[in-house]
């Protein structure tokens, strides 16, 4: 049995699985529940002024079959007063001591509120604050959320505030609905922020209904953009957490949130430099009990491995995780198909044949029986013929290691070197 | 599967009929089956198991690619859940609750159980361990499915676990008496394995009553478990049951299952008698020993056969012939003692008795001949009511008495489980999982009377 405690920027909990701030985590007895179930952690549902919400709020795409690819919501912050809200994070602390209760925070841009509200919530006893500054809709029309959150100068100053009395870690939530990330998540670094967590949910608008021509969801008969997430949004958020954390000026740790559906993409996080991951729709599609299977196949995945701690497998990713300028020119793959595994579907064949390089053959063997070859010196190694290939191992992408490696920047520097031989030469 | 008729058999054809039929499902199909799962909550498919096995948790394991965890999951609450997978009537079972039922088809339990625990026996994993020892001993009187399930249970509650078994092999029926191709003997040995595994003291090949007294039992124990089972299938009662080519139908299964297999069957004409589950297995195993024709016969009709609609299936798919309303009266033998002749009467099906199914009364002057080679009789079980009167236990026509909540018989100080109990009745027949649940309660309460 390894040792799944994380301790992300000072907060400890038993297990790096906590829920994220959203419905799942809206009132003590369902974080209780959530603890009881064997989550680590929790984030409760953003405390602030409270709002009125509106009556349909979520929808969600089905992909082949498949219900809930993506998730989207037009919910605002908690609905509930901040004081019951309070009562209850205190209750649920007590019966709990071990676990992470971070409250998540948002309220207008001003030094006054934010340090209200954070002496408020640190009295009652928690582990920790996570400032919203992602939530997309509704929030960001009143000058909150995405709005303050897209704004790095905005971001570094309400961090600045929310320390300028906080006892406790600060952990600052990112909206992905900006060009860098980096740009924010360095602005809370300046700021003082502890720890970032990202990424919110994603503007997004879930579709139209063909036959009544409104939005998906609406409210009565209108509708406005929501927040994206669930499975679908994973490696947004993955690159997102990965560019944060090979950023040589953003060293906090960081809490990955997104899509997060079972431990094989917890470990994803871990790798790419999450301490801990944070998890909404999984939870929503499919109740608490998830996180069973979370803490054992984790345990299961690291005894396997051979490492004693979870936090072992922090960042060991995101040193390979680079510009493209610096990958090898010279390494290359190429597709091999397995006669004995193909079944012959030619997806493969055709895929190759109308959308990539053409180097695939159709041909007959010496019994009349039809099979597939590439032509591996014309195969550029796309990787679009194994990708669409329905059967595990019928297609192998082999290696060829390259003798010299040469990346782009290399190759562009040598050039620019022999440009400035030959003008020296002329 | 190559028949008689087909082509002559060869010894290797044999051998190939008795490989288990099923293939395990491939890594592909176990995947693209458990991700059509619908992951219920308080799942009617668990409900459904006997020994409660979660089945939704199962197979979002496997979904997930944790398998040791799938595997976990299926053997913590069925210490026998290889052999289930392959021997469960599912569609009775877990995958006839399955929600899918209703709106599209329900999700391949039973196979997908199978995948998993697979998995367990190809990769020598270590799923349980035992309990700190509370110095109190066990001894358990059969090593068949309840007592291997209660030895397990007991054995991770720490107490020390002796079981006794008559037999070479532990295993009770799972090991001697599921056919080959169901139930490949391998897989209940595994699960033997698992049990001695955890420290538990196997003694075969020693018979209670006859190599150890029930008194030395009760003397040398703190609690004595019976989990002996049923015994061979009674005699039918008629004229030539001693004719050389009249089997019982638990011993031939067994015979497929521990000795070379034999080519005396091919080509032979063979009628079992009776139309329960041991009936199709007796009848599917000579067919595939190469008999020519399989007849079951049954006094009643197809309605009130106990058998489940897919054995009625696979059985009629091998070929075997059904005759209904057909009892047997008299067995004949010729010159070298040998069965030739079955005498039978044709029935009809007259005023319901007291299990409610319309009785089958003879019709008169209506005895025919069938010429055959091999009679095999395949009427239930009997009780091993000899042992339990060594173990001075009250009991009714062989049946244990039992309080169905602390497990024990007339004597506080042992306790039943299995088919010993709750056996075969005319209503249905006893099942592999529903004995190793009892092996469980049975466990579960030894422990409450031994912790206090
Ligand atoms: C032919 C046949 C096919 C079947 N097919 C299926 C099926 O497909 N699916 C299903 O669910 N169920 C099936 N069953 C029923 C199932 O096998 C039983 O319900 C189950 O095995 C009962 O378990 P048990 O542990 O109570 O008894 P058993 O499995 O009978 O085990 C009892 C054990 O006790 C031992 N024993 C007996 N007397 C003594 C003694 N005096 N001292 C020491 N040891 C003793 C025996 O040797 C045996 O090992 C079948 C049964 C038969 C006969
Ligand atoms: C219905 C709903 C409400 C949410 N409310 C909040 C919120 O109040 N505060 C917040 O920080 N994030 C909120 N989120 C965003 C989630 O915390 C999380 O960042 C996002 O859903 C991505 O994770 P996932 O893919 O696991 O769902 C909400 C998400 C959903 C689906
Ligand atoms: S989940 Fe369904 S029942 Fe519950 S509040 Fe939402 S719409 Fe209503
Ligand atoms: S099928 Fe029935 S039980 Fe299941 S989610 Fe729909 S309404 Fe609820
Ligand atoms: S009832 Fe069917 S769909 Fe639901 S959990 Fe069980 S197997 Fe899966």
């Amino acid at each position: 049995m390894a040792d799944l405690s994380v301790n992300l920027a000072g907060i400890k909990s038993p297990n790096p699985f906590w829920l994220a701030s959203a419905p799942p985590t809206n009132s003590g007895y369902q974080v209780q529940r959530a603890f009881e179930a064997g989550w680590g952690g929790a984030v409760w549902k953003t405390l602030g002024d409270p709002v009125i919400n509106v009556s349909s709020r979520f929808s969600a795409s089905t992909f082949n079959g498949q219900k809930v690819a993506g998730f989207n919501n037009i919910e605002l912050i908690t609905d509930r007063p901040l004081e019951v809200n309070l009562e209850e994070i205190y209750e649920t602390k007590k019966k709990f001591p071990n676990h992470a209760i971070v409250a998540s925070l948002m309220v207008e841009p001003k030094q006054e509120k934010w340090h209200e509200i954070v002496k408020k919530v640190e009295a009652i006893g928690v582990d920790g604050l996570e400032l919203n500054f992602g939530c997309p809709h509704g929030m960001a029309e009143r000058g909150m959320g995405s709005a303050s959150g897209q704004v790095p100068e905005l971001v570094e100053k309400q961090t600045y505030w929310v320390k300028e009395v906080a006892e406790t870690p600060v952990i600052v939530k990112l909206t992905p609905n900006i060009t860098d990330v980096t740009a924010t998540a360095y602005a809370a670094v300046q700021g003082g922020a502890d720890s970032i967590s990202l990424i919110n949910t994603i503007n997004s608008l879930m579709g139209v209904d063909i036959h009544s021509w409104n939005t998906i969801p609406h409210v009565s008969g209108k509708g406005t953009h929501g927040g994206y997430c669930g499975p679908a949004v994973k490696p947004i958020a993955l690159n997102m957490v990965a560019e944060c954390a090979r950023h040589p000026e953003i060293n906090i740790p960081i809490s990955g949130i997104g899509g997060i559906s079972n431990w094989q993409d917890a470990v994803e996080f871990m790798l790419m430099g999450s301490t801990n991951v944070q998890v909404c729709t999984a939870a929503m599609h499919h109740g608490f009990r998830i996180v069973e299977d979370m803490i054992d196949g984790l345990n299961n995945y690291l005894d396997e491995k051979g490492l004693a701690r979870a936090m072992d497998l922090i960042g060991q990713t995101v040193s390979k995780y680079q510009n493209w300028g610096d990958l090898d020119l010279n390494y290359k793959v190429a597709a091999r198909i397995n006669p004995e595994k193909c079944i012959n579907c030619n997806k493969c064949y055709i895929s190759c044949e109308d959308t990539s390089h053409q180097c695939i053959d159709r041909l007959i063997d010496a019994n009349g029986k039809s099979y597939l070859k590439v032509r591996e010196d014309d195969c550029v190694g796309c990787n679009l013929c194994s990708i669409v290939c329905p059967v595990d191992g019928a297609i192998d992408m082999i290696e060829y290691p390259s003798e010299v490696a040469m990346t782009w920047n290399e190759r562009q520097s040598l050039l620019g070197k022999m440009t400035i031989g030959e003008e020296t030469v002329s | 599967m190559k028949s008689a008729e087909s082509e002559l058999l060869t010894a290797v054809d044999l051998k190939r009929n008795f490989f288990e039929v099923k293939q395990d499902m491939k890594p592909k199909e176990a995947i693209d089956e458990a991700n059509r799962c619908l992951y219920c909550y308080d799942a009617p498919c668990m409900n459904a198991c006997p020994t409660g096995i979660d089945v939704p948790s199962f197979i979002k394991k496997m979904a997930s690619g944790n398998l040791k965890g799938s595997a976990r999951d299926i053997l913590d609450a069925n210490p026998v859940g290889a052999t289930c997978s392959r021997v469960c009537p599912t569609s009775e079972l877990c995958e006839g609750a399955c929600v899918l039922n209703d709106v599209s088809m329900p999700i391949r339990i039973g196979d997908l159980q199978r995948h998993a625990t697979n998995w367990a026996m190809d990769h020598d994993v270590d799923l349980f361990e035992s309990g700190v020892p509370t110095n109190t001993k066990v001894a358990i009187v059969g090593g068949g499915p309840a007592g291997l399930s209660a030895a397990r249970e007991l054995r991770r509650l720490g107490h020390e676990v002796t079981i006794f078994e008559a037999k070479e092999k532990a295993g009770g029926l799972d090991t001697y008496g599921i056919v080959s191709f169901r139930l490949p003997q391998s897989v209940s040995l595994w699960e033997v394995e698992q049990v001695e595994k955890l420290g538990v003291d196997i003694r075969t090949n020693c018979t209670v009553g006859k190599d150890i007294s029930p008194e030395t039992l009760k003397n040398d124990f703190d609690a004595v478990l019976i989990t002996v089972g049923m015994g061979q299938v009674p005699k039918l009662g008629i004229e030539g049951e001693d004719l050389t080519g009249v089997y019982d139908a638990i011993q031939f299964v067994e015979n497929t299952k521990t000795k070379p297999l034999t080519e005396q069957f091919i080509g032979k004409r063979a009628i079992v008698i009776g139309a329960g589950n041991t009936a199709i297995d007796a009848a599917t195993c000579l067919i595939r020993s190469g008999a020519s024709h399989v007849k079951i016969i049954y006094r009643r009709t197809e309605e009130e056969m106990t058998a489940y609609p897919f054995e009625f299936e696979f059985a009629k798919q091998d070929g075997v012939e059904f005759r209904w309303l057909t009892q047997p009266t008299k067995i004949m033998g010729d010159e070298n003692g040998h069965v030739k002749q079955l005498m039978c009467v044709q029935m009809e099906l007259g005023q319901p008795d007291e299990s409610g199914r319309r009785r089958p009364v003879p019709v008169q002057d209506s005895s025919f001949l069938m010429d055959v080679d091999i009679v095999v009789r395949a009427i239930g079980q009997s009780r091993h009511i000899d042992l339990i009167e060594a173990f001075g236990l009250n009991h009714d026509s062989g049946i244990l008495q039992l309080n169905d909540k602390t497990y024990q018989t007339s004597n506080d100080q042992i306790f039943a489980a299995g088919d010993v109990v709750y056996g075969s009745t005319e209503y249905g027949d006893a099942m592999v999982v529903s004995a190793a649940e009892q092996g469980k309660r049975a466990a579960y309460a030894i422990d409450k009377k031994l912790s206090c």
